[in-house]
């Protein structure tokens, strides 16, 4: 097993399926001759030519509802938006006819699609640039939504991603494309979607997190333990839709306080699903309302000095976390 | 004929320019597009000349039955059967039968939400069709689709669209998918004048001409967006003319003429499956009935004007009556076939109504491939939120 990073990851996910299946293509802006707005695809199109790695003109509406319309006749393309706020423009292909052309079909076609891309805050890129949209796919029926945190699950959920035979919404993170981790280097490597993960085992509360939300609760976590000396257990989600619903209940029944952590918008976030989740299913378990961190509720900020305090920073989790005990 | 949308357009002297197809071959130009107006005859042209009398007689029928099941669909709607919108093709049957009829085994069709002429065109059955304007159980798409969204890849026919402009980028991936797995074919996609305000639109004519994509893009033109006329909701004319910025060759033609439709696309067809060229293709038509049937229909157009094109330009009139002519057809087969049309259509309005609605516990069927084939499972976790009790 290599240590390699988060990039790197994508990068051999991407280059093993292309090489595996002749009916993967990966496309968007600059994904070729620039090598990729982020060097995801660094060295792929050397490797496996124009017809498989395609760079598009800044024309998201088509480019998504070309690989929709190559994915219902069989084709299984990467679509890669250079920032995830960017897919607003293609909204219909998405949202409308990748997610509903199965159903309203009646089960007649499939869409094995991947839309891909980084999307989060803490750049200083401004609002137009910051959007985590996991919510808006994860409240539609017909998608499925990924948020892998590691080096290893980026490679594992996004070769998922690719065999699977539904639209599957890859949420990547610029800050984490430079982590490094140990990934295995086993071409069939595959972690499968809807698999929640334990970072670290924990016995009096439990935060739930997904992104890069999840290392901001890690070292939370560290610090609770080291000088509170609470023993806090991590959650990963990893994948949003679907949800590892029993990871979640079974961790709040273990450790009976729960945190919930995002850089998504509170309002209809990700978390405002698994808060109701918990108290449907786990409510006799709780000895604490459940608590919830997320970005702070306005549109996101340029400036550092802003920003800094509008994603869920090391402090203000473990002020909340605090409340807890 | 004053106001009629088309006359400006069919105008020969205004419009010669506007008719000649890009790059098209010097001598297949008079013969293909209609330069002297709708009453040029394409009867002989290369892609009629070998039809038999027999063929002829078929796509007469087909534009019947389309017809005929519109009809019936609409008694049904005022019945009280058919729920939402109901979106009639009658007066345009022309272009969608014209169209297909040129159609081999790697060309491919998809439209907007006005979809059962292509769909029965491409040759889905009365039964499926209707029973899925009941949404009923039997209906093609199970009763989730709807009067907008037939859909049946068997058929290489991709649907039934519901959001105007929003098929434009999934005909250019169907045509994008046959030229990757190299084949010679093609992808019509279909869609509305209206439609042709809509920016994806665009997006996709930049990418088919810069990738030499094999879409040929067919703008029906009836004249109307709705209520919206086109002189009140398009600058440029013609609007196919817009696909010149793009490089991609154009034609105007009269889709009130089968033969001419189907003129049309043959040459669209070669210039996609010969030199993978796009097209644009405006083919001038007309709907009898409002938008969608519940749609008042006074408001933007006169009585007289429909009447003007009931009367004198109704495509199914015209190819019976060029039929007689050539001697093609007879009184017998003509009542014979319109009685087979209603009786099917009446049956088939039998058949949805005796037709089951869908079980609750579908309505959690085909959302993911996935879920469909628990067999094949790959992932975990909770897929659903709420589900029926
Ligand atoms: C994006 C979008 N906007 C508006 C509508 C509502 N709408 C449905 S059809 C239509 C008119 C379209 O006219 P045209 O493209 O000419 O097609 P036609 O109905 O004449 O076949 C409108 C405004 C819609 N379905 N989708
Ligand atoms: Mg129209």
């Amino acid at each position: 097993m290599a240590k390699i990073t988060y990039r790197e990851a994508l990068n051999q996910a991407l280059s093993e399926e292309i090489k595996r299946d002749n009916n993967v293509v990966l496309m968007g802006e600059e994904v070729a001759q620039f090598k990729g707005s982020y060097k995801v695809s660094e060295g792929m199109l050397e490797k496996f030519g124009a017809e498989r790695v395609i760079d598009t003109p800044i024309s998201e509406a088509a480019f998504s509802g070309l690989a929709v319309g190559a994915a219902m006749m069989g084709m299984r393309p990467v679509v890669e938006f250079m920032f995830w706020s960017f897919c607003y423009v293609a909204f219909d292909q998405i949202f409308n006819n990748a997610a509903s052309v199965r159903y309203m079909s009646g089960g007649l076609i499939n869409v094995p699609i991947v839309f891909r891309g980084p999307a989060n805050g803490g750049t200083n890129v401004g609002a137009t640039h910051s959007h985590t949209p996991e919510n808006f796919a994860a409240n539609t029926p017909g998608l499925k939504v990924i948020c892998p945190a590691t080096p290893a699950d980026a490679k594992g959920m996004l070769k998922a991603a690719i065999r699977d035979n539904d639209p599957v919404c890859v949420m990547e993170n610029t800050i984490l494309y430079n982590m490094q981790d140990e990934v295995p280097d086993d071409p069939d490597f595959i972690i499968p979607l809807g698999k929640a993960n334990i970072l670290k085992e924990g016995k009096d509360m439990t935060i739930i997190a997904h992104g890069k939300a999840v290392h901001t609760s890690l070292e939370v976590a560290h610090t609770l333990e080291e000088k509170h000396n609470v023993s806090v257990e991590v959650l990963d989600l990893r994948s949003i839709r679907p949800l590892d619903v029993d990871a979640i209940i079974k961790t709040v029944k273990k450790t009976n306080r729960v945190l919930l952590v995002e850089e998504n918008k509170p309002f209809c976030g990700v978390d405002a699903q698994i808060a109701f989740l918990i108290q449907d299913q786990a409510f006799d378990y709780l000895d604490a309302p459940i608590k919830r961190v997320s970005a702070i509720d306005a549109p996101q900020a340029y400036s550092k000095a802003l920003e800094n305090i509008q994603i869920p920073a090391h402090d203000r989790i473990l002020a909340k976390a605090m409340e807890l005990i | 004929m004053e106001g009629l949308h088309h006359d400006t357009i069919l105008e020969p002297s205004a419009k010669d320019s506007a008719k000649i197809k890009k790059e098209s071959n010097e001598e297949e130009k008079g013969e293909t597009h209609s330069d002297q107006a709708d009453s040029m005859d394409f009867s002989t042209s290369t892609a009629n000349q070998s039809l038999s009398a027999e063929d002829k007689v078929d796509l007469y029928e087909k534009m019947v039955r389309i017809r005929r099941f519109e009809e019936r669909s609409l008694r049904s709607y005022q019945q009280g059967h058919i729920g939402g919108f109901l979106h009639l093709y009658i007066g345009q049957e022309a272009v969608a039968v014209g169209s297909v009829s040129m159609l081999g085994e790697d060309d491919h069709v998809i439209t907007a939400y006005r979809d059962h002429g292509h769909a029965l065109a491409v040759g889905m059955d009365f039964d499926e069709c209707m029973a899925e304007l009941y949404g009923k159980k039997t209906g093609c798409s199970k009763g989730k689709g709807g009067s907008m969204h037939f859909f049946a890849p068997d058929k290489n026919y991709w649907g039934g669209h519901g959001i105007v402009g929003g098929q434009t980028p999934l005909g250019l991936g169907i045509a994008f998918a046959l030229k990757y797995n190299k084949k010679k074919g093609s992808c019509l996609c279909f869609m509305g004048d209206g439609a042709t305000n809509q920016g994806p639109f665009y997006e996709s004519l930049n990418l088919a001409s810069l990738w030499n994509l094999p879409v040929v893009y067919i703008i029906e033109n009836n004249g109307y967006s709705m209520g919206t006329a086109e002189s009140r909701h398009s600058a440029g004319d013609p609007l196919a003319r817009r696909g010149e910025a793009f490089d991609i060759d154009w034609s105007v033609s009269n889709g009130h003429d089968i033969y001419e439709v189907r003129q049309t696309i043959s040459d669209a067809l070669t210039s996609a499956h010969e030199k993978c060229r796009p097209s644009v293709l405006e083919i001038v038509t007309y709907r009898y009935r409002g938008h969608s049937v519940a749609d008042p229909d006074q408001t933007y157009r006169s009585k007289e004007e429909i009447e003007e094109y009931k009367t004198n330009k109704d495509p199914l009139n015209l190819f019976r009556e060029k039929l007689i002519k050539e001697g093609n057809i007879s009184e017998d087969q003509i009542k014979t076939i319109d009685n087979r049309a209603k009786g099917d259509a009446e049956a088939s309005a039998e058949f949805a109504d005796a037709s089951p609605y869908p079980d609750p516990s579908e309505l959690m069927d085909d959302i993911y491939w996935e879920t469909d084939n628990p067999g094949e499972k790959t992932s975990e976790g909770t897929m659903f939120f709420e589900t029926p009790s």
